[in-house]
Parts: C-alpha cells; structure tokens; sequence
C-alpha cells in the first residue's frame, strides 16, 4: 500500500489540478474563468506527461561526460509544442470572448442566456403582431 | 523529495485560490504564480527547455494576453444589476453536479494510474522504445549538446511546422474575429 501511495502520488496530484482546471470549466459562469480554468487543465496535461520522462537519478538529456543516465527527451519536446499551441488557444478563446462582451455587454454565460431569451421572445412578439 | 511535494501544494492551493477569487484580476495574477511554480516544478524535473518556455510563454504572455482582456471586458465577477440570478437554487444544483461529474471522472483517473509504471521507474516501456537510440545517437549526428533541440530541430521539424500552421491560424482567427467593421 505504501510503495502504491509513494510510486503514484505524483499523478494522482496532476489529476486534482486537472479536475480543478475541469471544475473551473462547467461549474464558473463567468468566462474569464473558464478560460483560467482550461490553463490549468493544460497545464496539468502538460506535467503529467513530462513526468512520465523522469528515470530516478536522471540528469537534464544535455550531452554530460559525467552523466549516468539520462532522463527520456522525448516527452519535454512533444510538450514543448503543446506550451506554444496552448497560447494559440488561449489567444482564440479571448478574442472570443471580447467579441461576446462587445455583443452582449457582459461575460456571465448565464446573463448571456438570458438576453438570448429575451431577444427570442421579442422577436416572436413582434412576429405575432405581424399575423394579427 | 520534501520540496517536490511543497511545491505541488502550492500548485494545487494556487490553483484553487485562483477560481475562488470574485476579482478576476486576482484570478489572473493568481494563474501567473501557478505558472510559475509549474515552471519551478518542470526544473526539478530537469525539463529545463520546457520550464523557460513556460516561465516566458505560460507565465508571461498568458498573462499580459488576459489582463488585456480584462480591459476590455469588466474587472469583477458577476454583473451588478441581475446578481439575483446568481443566488437562485438553479445554480447550486449547477455546481453540485458539476463537482459529482468531476468527482467521477477524476475517480476514473486515479483508476487509470494503477495500470501506469511507477513515478521514475527506469524500466517504463516510454524509456525503452526510440528514446534510447535518440540519447545515443543525436550528439553524433546532430552536433548539438542539447538532446530536446536536436530533436525538436532535427528529428521532429515536421512537429514544428504543424505548431507554426497552429499558431498562424490562431493569429488569423483572432483577427478576423477583432477586425473593426467597416462603416457601410
């Protein structure tokens, strides 16, 4: 039991940041948070992988005469990617939220709704007046 | 051993108190400092390549790129005039089932770690495919001292080049999305 705890702590605290992250996405209305939200659960991706790189007394996979054993170099550079491709959809996710607030004039999901509904029913109003 | 797990505590109180707080820019700042020991943690990982970039990318230009957006939308949480709705029991129903999903789905998780070979086991299957001919092979055929740039430049330019298609199409979209109408 405590070799289990010792060999997987580590994931199962990349799985609580995740599910933070997570959390953040369905449950918060506001949509700056989700997008803070989707940054941690990057993030969170991000570490859990690179953890999985790590060999016990590895050094940094730099050319070292004095070095035993490397740690594995594949997963830094597929998640040195996945940092850059982050950014981009972050950058994507705000402008579209800018563009939400220049419509709307809030980023609360649920007021998003709403006017939504409103305009709906509105729209449906003058349509029956249209009928009559 | 100690300062692993202190500082993914902090990772883990940060990230908390990062979609607590009501005053976004506080979230923002908050997010900042959770990148930031993200990188601290990527270090003593020895992930040194991926802890700049993210100490510069994650850090720096996440950051600058949200508190942007905080001046054009609005500072706080919530809107003044229907905080009523906020209150209401449809909400709480909202986030209780959102906690039980990401309760289940984080239970699904911790069940998949089972299977996983131990934290820095040295006989995971990852470390034993192509890693070991890359660690043996890229000083010699690459010149480079730096493994992760031979293999970013080197064996892995085609991922590079998807990463620039990316980043070209998340900087036309973001135009085309902010471009100002032009008056009819």
């Amino acid at each position: 039991m405590i070799e289990l705890i010792i060999g997987k702590y580590n994931y199962w605290i990349y799985i609580t940041l995740m599910m933070i992250g997570f959390y953040a996405m369905i449950a918060k209305g506001n949509l700056v948070k989700k997008i803070v939200g989707m940054n941690i659960f990057q993030t969170a991706v991000i570490l859990f992988y690179i953890s999985t790189g790590k060999v016990w007394g590895g050094t940094a996979p730099i050319i070292w005469e004095k070095a035993v054993i490397y740690d594995n170099p594949i997963p830094h550079v597929l998640m040195l990617t996945a940092i850059v491709v982050s950014v981009g959809t972050t950058a994507v996710a705000i402008a579209i939220v800018i563009r939400i607030y220049k419509e709307y004039g809030t980023i609360e999901d649920e007021t998003i709704l709403e006017i939504e509904r409103e305009q709906a029913e509105e729209s449906r109003g003058k349509r029956q007046d249209i009928e009559a | 051993m100690i300062i692993d797990f202190i500082l993914l505590f902090f990772l883990v109180v940060s990230a908390i108190a990062a979609i607590r707080m009501k005053d976004l820019l506080s979230t923002v700042i908050l997010l900042s400092a959770y990148s930031l020991i993200m990188a601290v943690v990527w270090t003593r990982l020895n992930a040194v390549d991926v802890a700049f970039t993210e100490a510069s990318v994650g850090a720096g230009i996440t950051t600058v790129l949200l508190i942007a957006a905080l001046s054009r939308t609005r500072r706080w949480e919530g809107n003044g005039q229907r905080e009523g709705f906020k209150s209401s029991k449809l909400f709480d129903s909202h986030s209780l089932l959102s906690f039980i999903a990401v309760l289940v789905t984080g239970a699904v998780l911790v069940y998949g770690t089972l299977d996983m070979p131990d934290y820095g086991d040295p006989d995971a299957p990852s470390h034993h495919h192509v890693a070991p001919r890359y660690i043996k092979g890229s000083l010699e055929e690459s010149g480079v001292i730096n493994m992760v740039t031979a293999l970013l430049a080197n064996y892995r330019g085609y991922d590079t080049l998807g990463e620039t298609t990316v980043i070209f199409t998340a900087g036309t979209s973001v135009i085309l999305l902010l471009r100002k109408k032009r008056a009819q």
